[in-house]
């Protein structure tokens, strides 16, 4: 026991040595873009795990969640950008943004109560439309989100009068502003990943547990339903209202174009791709199709140096690898690469019975 | 005795057709109580508007003098109504232990519940042996012994049972029924739902017949058994 707990901590330190010289590693070895990639990893990572939430935990299919991370994104934008003249702090405008998605999950919430898989799913699918619509045209008549072109100039992230667009010298070492907001999206992951983890083992997170099992069974051990699903709404909607803030002053730039259909689907892949339920299964799942497509990249220069053309654009080749992943993963993995153990209890259930 | 509950004029829809049609019942605290009536007479129904589940289209449900006809089911289960739904209601996929440990969540009393399951282990040894197995894996009767249980764990005053004795071999009904005999000992009241009317009054004080929504008749279980029109209606004899 006591040779198992050693050896846990000496793991858990080396994973934390790793990650902190990873961007080192990663902008010296193939470059600053490629920092930028682990960077926006890290944010699909936040939004996986609270999406997870919402369909792993709670059991609840959410087609929209793209929404909650345009509701965080834009309130950033427009409370620290030359479009309203304001320039609230950091500190202020992060925790403003995860109110008002949560505030949004649960008008999300409410009204769908009552309906279940694929009819929640197409009413979630309707309301990340109806968001994304919306930050479309409403700059007319009056301009609030300036429509289809955007807010742009939004200020970057500044604590404490510490810019993480700037460069910093420390230790004899040169940090560029993609390894800063590394930093910056790692510690605010591994918070959210605690609270998700720790949500998981709680007694909301077993009742959200009996409610993905029975419904009716869980109002009967007296678990308040209702209240229990637009609390999962919330919660999950939250971190997409941080990931979200954290998405517009890392990019200083955010239009409708940013949360469409395909970035819902793209989250969700996530976490079937990872395994449902599991969070270590959920970040394997962001990780893989976050840096994979970028990898895949390199292809069209390959391409372009051994066949002089490009023959198949990495674009299409992306999209044919993706369909055959999960073909693949259907057939071979059904419950995700990491799945939780319940999930793997309930594939087996289904192949024995 | 004191009625424990009483349900008076209930009325329960689904849109335009009534299900229950201005039922009268009482139980009294520690009876035993057994409804009985074909299908679609509306019993299920009733169960679920005196758990909350349901919403009452009018009448009154008091519990304990309490009107809780417009109450939700979380509370309801906290005042101490304890539904066993029909077809059991398990969490099939998560395990025994987990099954028992959501009976108990309305409680906060960690140790007395562990002592209270670690109980139920120690007389039924299958759900001992399979605690950490999903609780899909039990048998039908098992299963059933398992949301008995559950429901027990939150300590209810009235135990409300649909249909428990449904598809189980005679063998497995008699352990369910030496399970509600145990509850009952310990001063739970229960509201019986049953098809197999013999088996219902004999293990009741008291019956009603439900036909159609509507209570057709209501006298002492003995009474009821010993009725020749009940006999040829619900026994096949």
């Amino acid at each position: 026991m006591a040779r198992r707990k050693r050896s846990a901590w000496v793991s858990f330190t080396l994973l934390g040595a790793g990650l902190a010289i990873l961007p080192i590693l990663i902008e010296t070895g193939i470059g600053r873009s490629w920092v930028r990639v682990i960077d926006f990893s890290l944010l699909y990572i936040m939004l996986a795990v609270g999406l997870n939430i919402v369909v792993g935990y709670a059991g609840l299919l959410d087609l929209g969640y793209i929404a909650f991370y345009a509701v965080g994104a834009y309130c950033y934008a427009l409370l620290a950008s030359p479009q309203f003249g304001l320039h609230l702090p950091f500190w202020a405008i992060l925790p403003i943004g995860a109110a008002a998605a949560a505030l949004f999950g649960i008008l999300l919430g409410a009204p769908t109560l009552r309906l279940r898989g694929d009819y929640l799913a197409i009413v979630t699918l309707g309301f990340g439309e109806i968001v994304r619509i919306f930050l479309n045209n409403l700059n007319t008549p009056v301009n609030i989100t300036n429509g289809p072109q955007g807010i742009t100039l939004i200020d970057p992230i500044r604590i404490a009068g510490f810019s993480f667009a700037a460069k910093h010298h420390w230790l004899g070492l040169t940090f560029s502003s993609p390894q800063q907001y590394y930093y910056l999206f790692l510690t605010l992951t591994l918070a959210l990943i605690f609270v998700a983890l720790r949500l998981q083992d709680s007694r909301i997170g077993r009742a959200w547990a009996a409610i993905r099992e029975d419904e009716l069974a869980a109002a009967a051990t007296g678990i308040n339903v209702r209240n229990l699903k637009l609390l999962a709404f919330a919660m999950g909607a939250t971190f997409a209202g941080v990931a979200g803030g954290l998405f517009a002053g890392f990019q200083g730039f955010v239009s409708p174009e940013s949360f469409n259909l395909m970035e819902s689907v793209m989250i969700l892949c996530m976490i079937v791709l990872g395994g449902m339920g599991n969070i270590p299964g959920v970040i394997l799942g962001a990780t893989l199709l976050t840096v994979l497509p970028e990898a895949l990249r390199y292809l069209g220069d390959w391409q372009q140096a051994w066949l002089g053309r490009i023959v198949v654009d990495p674009d299409d080749l992306r999209m044919l690898l993706f369909g055959l992943a999960l073909i693949v993963m259907m057939l071979y993995r059904p419950a995700g690469l990491w799945p939780s153990r319940l999930r793997r209890r309930e594939w087996e259930d289904q192949r024995t019975s | 005795m004191s009625a424990l509950l009483a349900v008076e004029a209930l009325r329960v829809a689904y849109g335009k057709i009534q299900a229950v049609q201005g039922v009268d019942l009482t139980v009294a605290e520690h009876e035993r109580v057994c409804l009985i009536g074909a299908n679609g007479a509306g019993k299920t129904t009733l169960l679920k508007a005196i758990a909350g589940m349901q919403p009452s289209a009018g009448g009154s449900i008091r519990f304990t003098g309490d009107a809780i006809a417009h109450k939700p089911s979380s509370q309801i289960v906290a005042l101490g109504i304890a539904l066993v739904p029909e077809g059991r209601g398990i969490f099939s996929r998560l395990t025994v232990a987990e099954n028992l440990a959501m009976g108990a969540y309305i409680r906060r009393d960690k140790a007395a519940i562990r002592r209270e399951i670690d109980i139920i282990y120690q007389q039924y040894s299958r759900l001992g042996e399979r605690r950490d197995q999903p609780a899909g894996q039990l048998s039908g009767g098992e299963q059933q012994l398992l949301a008995i249980h559950r429901a027990l764990l939150s300590k209810p005053r009235l135990l409300l049972l649909d249909e428990p004795s449904m598809g189980l071999a005679p063998l497995m009904v008699k352990a369910i029924f030496a399970t509600l005999a145990d509850a009952h000992k310990t001063g739970v009241a229960m509201l019986l739902v049953e098809q197999n009317a013999h088996l219902a009054l004999a293990h009741s004080d008291r019956g009603y017949i439900m036909e159609t929504g509507k209570i057709a008749m209501t006298d002492s279980a003995s009474e009821l058994a010993a009725n020749s029109d009940i006999k040829r209606a619900y026994f096949g004899v």
